[in-house]
């Protein structure tokens, strides 16, 4: 009988940082890239190309899932293992592929219609099961693909082709959702910041399970400036809260805060009239009432917004227990043999035994 | 041994045999078959108590087949006909092909159970009711106007009186427990009393017992106590002076077991595993009937085996799909409702061309319908039920023990042509069991993977350059230097990117099809049954009306009358000779527990002007209606 052990074609395992200086070039695939001209979708790709040489981890020990929409198509330009699914499923077919293969670097590239809507399902429960799998949310806000709908992120009031007078939808917050799903990881970044997101990239790749990194992305066809406020200079200055743990909130070079009102709700309010007692401290590791309150410090980024990481907490990865309870049992019982599984329980024997 | 209990209120009713003379001396008469079903509420325990009858009666070498028969709610009203839950079992010493259309003797556990069940008793058969049961509250609620005991209802049957409840409570009264304890055990009572009827071996009872009950002193004290009981009550009382016997079935040799299909199926899986190299990962949403599958796989971690629990049935599709792209053995199982949310993964493993099994255990529709009654009515959903042109093949096991035949099939037809099957099973097969004579596990088939190891262009990998079976490489990633991109647009033939060639589309479109047709290139021929080769009228098949067909193909040709049979494991492609055979009779009955979905495939297919007998009361097919049928089709000119 053989062994039941996969025969492995020499993966190269996580992060071992034995490779040979991997460059930019080694996870570009040789397909044309097709998004708009202007898309924040050729910023993120050129800054997720660039960083994945850091990881030390080989392409080839690598993947890439996506779903349904421009974000979709990431996959193939990205010159990794890749599959390009269904609408909505990515985080389930990754959950697969990162659940059979620990050794294996995966990553999902899904957008807020993609991942929001009708993938909602399946990105709460990949949260809640902590797999290891890096997910980047591209939140443009809008249906691009299908050429512009309101998507379930878009802003109440909103008039697309399918919202002629205005949509009535409330929207996701995204960040609070995947707080609200238990997410071990919750990051927020911006398409054209190449530092803030390298920096983010980093720090999720780090994190053992699931990462969720929601990227402002702007899509200049259909719902062009939607992030300007928190995303262009110089509105971006003000309006950007760079969220370091450990950290006083401050921004708006140095003028603004944010601080614990009266009433004990989280405030903006000026540096100078408020006592440094009273500025939060960044933490990403205590209670998720903090990263809770932050993220609804403002619901739409059209006013001073957080970027960077909400939260980040360790528990048990998903893939891992499921391999070790596999091992464990092997230990305690020994090695699974079909001979013995079938002659297991009551049997009995006809004539001579065969 | 016996527990001291005066046998009291025991009078024999009408018809029930003769006072019996005051020295017991019982008589042992011979029968060649038997059918017996258990009946009582869902919380009597009559599965387990058939269940362990039939482990008895496997043991005891006869031929076997069960039909276990419960209500969907878990928790129905007690002592409503909606909360009856019954077991049947046809055992005999010849071999037998179905769990039997009437029975011969019924075990009613409340009034309930004989007003569900009576219709289906034979005329003149035996009834055993629970007399304790049978009282005001619990005729009111089975809905019997009067007590049917005593008002000439049962006029005609052999009836017997046995207060299970009562002696039940005082054989285990020194345990104490408290009563309701007590009358738990009831069904060990009567399990005791139809073993000792039929002489069943006490020891495989009692020694499953142990293992079941062994640290729960008392539990198993109690069972133990109840067993012995009912047996006793059989031996020692007036009331049966007649006890049977069924002699051994005579069978090729080897050892046997006792399976069912939920069992064969999972094991099947779990041989395919081992006999593949590739790790078994199981990903399902819990249904009825399939979470079986999900709960055996999942016992069986030490076989390497993966069992995932995923948040719905799409999600279990494609987290099988994302390990069948990372290189095991993905597999996902449900039963109709599910089968519709995963059409659209159906439809992307078919593009992706990877290998994948996805069973489904179907019961009655359409919607919830009847979720724990069987039906086999998602054979067109199989075959057509995803958008575009997306052939796959279809497997359809034909008998519990076929499941594991018929999973290992689905596994390498999966893995050799990577791409999507389909494996069909009911909730008849899934549940019910039969003997089977075990294989030997190193004689099973083995299953390569092949998996790509290099270029296959030259220096350059193609992942979409196929094999001489239209297979294309399965590159799973870590594989140095084969990285690829794959996905639902359609791919250019050979390189695999995204192409929105017309002509390319055409190609491919025919590629994916002729790669599943070819398959019939080593689908073994059907077979046909027919002694003489001179019947006229042709009974095909598929699925769990393979019993039925056979018993009643046998009952017809026990008259004299001739006629074939063939059953159709292969539902796509065909296998090669399905329309040869089926030109070469003049009339062509195709049973079905659907309206006629293989008939309409066989027609559409073959020019073949089938007839279509159906039915669908989400029970199987009884082999009486089914010669019926046939006799009534040979009269027809
Ligand atoms: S539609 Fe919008 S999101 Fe899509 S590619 Fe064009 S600009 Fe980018």
């Amino acid at each position: 009988m053989s062994d039941p052990q996969i025969q492995r074609n020499g993966a190269a395992g996580n992060g071992g940082g034995a490779v040979a200086t991997l460059t930019k070039k080694d996870f570009t695939s040789d397909q044309e890239v097709r998004w708009c001209p202007g898309c924040g979708d050729y910023a993120i790709l050129a800054i997720v190309q660039s960083f994945m040489p850091e990881l030390g981890i080989e392409p080839d020990d690598t993947v890439f899932v996506s779903g349904i929409g421009c974000s979709g198509r990431f996959t193939y330009y990205m010159d990794t293992y890749g599959v390009h699914g269904i609408h909505g499923r990515a985080p389930a077919l990754a959950t697969g592929i990162a659940t059979a293969r620990p050794d294996l670097s995966v990553w999902v590239v899904t957008g807020d219609g993609d991942g929001l809507s009708i993938g909602g399902n399946h990105l709460i429960h990949a949260l809640r099961r902590n797999v290891n799998m890096k997910i980047l949310l591209f939140n443009n806000q809008i249906y691009g693909l299908t050429k512009g709908q309101y998507s379930p992120t878009s802003e109440e009031g909103k008039v697309t082709k399918s919202t002629p007078f205005g949509s009535v939808d409330h929207p996701f917050n995204p960040i609070a959702l995947a707080l609200g799903a238990e997410a071990s990881f919750v990051a927020r970044t911006v398409d054209n910041d190449r530092q803030h997101m390298t920096q983010i990239l980093r720090q999720a790749a780090a994190h053992r399970g699931t990462a969720f990194i929601e990227i402002y992305q702007n899509c200049n066809v259909f719902n062009d400036g939607a992030f300007d406020a928190v995303r262009e200079k110089p509105q971006g200055v003000h309006n950007q809260i760079r969220l370091e743990h450990g950290q006083p909130i401050v921004f708006d070079e140095g003028a603004r805060c944010v601080r614990v009102g009266d009433n004990g709700r989280l405030e903006i309010a000026g540096v100078t009239e408020t006592d440094p007692e009273r500025i939060v401290v960044h933490d990403v590791h205590g209670r998720p009432s903090l990263a809770f309150a932050l993220a609804h410090l403002s619901h739409r980024p059209i006013e001073p917004t957080c970027i960077g990481v909400f939260r980040e907490v360790e528990r048990p990865v998903f893939g891992e227990a499921t391999i070790a309870q596999v091992a464990s049992a092997t230990e305690r019982l020994g090695q699974g043999s079909v001979e013995k599984l079938l002659h297991s329980g009551d049997t009995w024997t006809v004539g001579a035994p065969a | 041994m016996c527990r001291g209990y005066p046998p009291r209120g025991l009078e024999l009713t009408q018809g029930a045999k003769g006072p019996a003379p005051a020295v017991m001396t019982k008589q042992v008469e011979e029968k060649k078959r038997v059918v017996v079903r258990f009946a009582g509420d869902s919380g009597d325990g009559m599965q387990l108590t058939g269940d362990r009858f039939t482990n008895a009666t496997a043991v005891l070498g006869n031929d076997l087949a069960t039909l276990p028969d419960f209500p969907a709610e878990i928790r129905a009203p007690a002592g409503t006909v909606h909360g009856v839950s019954a077991f049947q079992i046809q055992f005999a010493s010849t071999d037998i092909l179905t769990p039997g259309d009437h029975p011969n003797v019924l075990v009613a556990m409340n009034p309930a159970a004989l007003k569900a069940e009576l219709g289906t008793v034979e005329r003149g058969g035996t009834i055993i009711v629970n007399e304790d049961a049978f009282n005001a509250r619990n005729l009111e609620k089975a809905g019997f106007a009067a007590d049917p005991l005593t008002d000439g209802t049962l006029e005609g049957y052999q009836v017997y009186r046995v207060p299970m409840t009562s002696i039940t409570v005082r054989a285990v009264e020194e345990l104490g427990l408290t009563r309701k304890e007590a009358e738990r055990s009831k069904n060990m009572f009567a399990l005791g009393l139809l073993s000792w009827m039929y002489g069943r071996p006490v020891d495989v009872t009692l020694n499953w017992l142990h293992k079941k009950f062994g640290d729960k002193q008392q539990l198993y004290d109690a069972n133990v106590a109840a067993f012995k009981a009912g047996y006793n009550f059989g031996e020692t009382t007036e009331l049966f002076a007649t006890s049977y016997v069924v002699k051994p079935a005579p069978v090729a040799p080897g050892t046997y077991r006792n399976i069912s299909g939920a069992t064969a199926l999972a094991w099947g899986l779990v041989a395919a595993s081992q006999r593949s190299g590739l790790r078994l990962f199981y990903a399902s949403y819990p249904i009825t009937p399939a979470s079986e599958l999900l709960h055996e796989l999942s016992r069986l971690k030490n076989f390497g085996v993966i069992t995932l629990q995923a948040e719905d049935e799409i999600a279990a599709a494609n987290v099988a799909l994302g390990a069948a792209f990372a290189g095991d053995l993905g597999v996902t199982g449900t039963s109709g409702p599910g089968m519709d949310l995963k059409a659209e993964t159906l439809g992307l493993a078919v593009t992706l061309e990877l290998p994948m099994v996805v069973v489904d255990v179907q019961r009655a529709g359409p919607s919830t319908g009847m979720p724990t009654k069987t039906e086999q009515a998602d054979l067109l959903l199989a075959m057509f039920g995803r958008h575009g042109e997306s052939p796959l093949p279809i497997v359809a096991a034909k008998s519990p023990s076929h499941c594991f035949e018929a999973a290992m099939e689905a596994a390498r037809i999966a893995v050799k042509y990577r791409t999507p099957v389909i494996l069909l099973s009911d909730t008849f097969i899934a549940n019910s069991s039969e003997p089977w004579l075990i294989p030997d596990a190193d004689e099973l088939p083995t299953i390569d993977p092949n998996f790509a190891t290099g270029p296959n262009a030259g220096q350059e990998f193609l992942p979409y350059l196929r094999d001489e079976n239209l297979a294309r490489p399965w590159a799973i990633p870590g594989t140095k230097g084969l990285r690829h991109r794959i996905g639902g647009l359609e791919k250019e033939d050979g390189t695999g990117d995204i192409s929105y060639d017309p002509q390319n589309h055409e190609r491919m479109t025919h590629l994916r099809a002729d790669k599943v047709t070819k398959i019939a290139d080593e689908v073994p021929p059907v077979e046909v049954d027919d002694p003489d080769g001179d019947a006229e009228l042709l009974v095909v098949g598929w699925g769990s009306t393979f019993g039925t067909i056979r018993a009643a193909a046998r009952r017809v040709r026990d008259q004299g009358r001739k006629v074939a049979t063939a059953h159709v494991v292969h539902m796509s492609p065909f296998p090669p000779n399905l329309g040869e055979v089926l030109s070469r009779y003049q009339k062509v009955l195709v049973p079905e527990q659907n309206l006629g979905q293989l008939a309409l495939l066989v027609r559409g297919r073959f020019l073949v002007d089938a007839t279509s007998y159906t039915k669908v009361q989400g029970q199987p097919i009884f082999a009486e209606e089914l010669e019926t049928e046939i006799l009534r089709m040979m009269e027809e000119r």
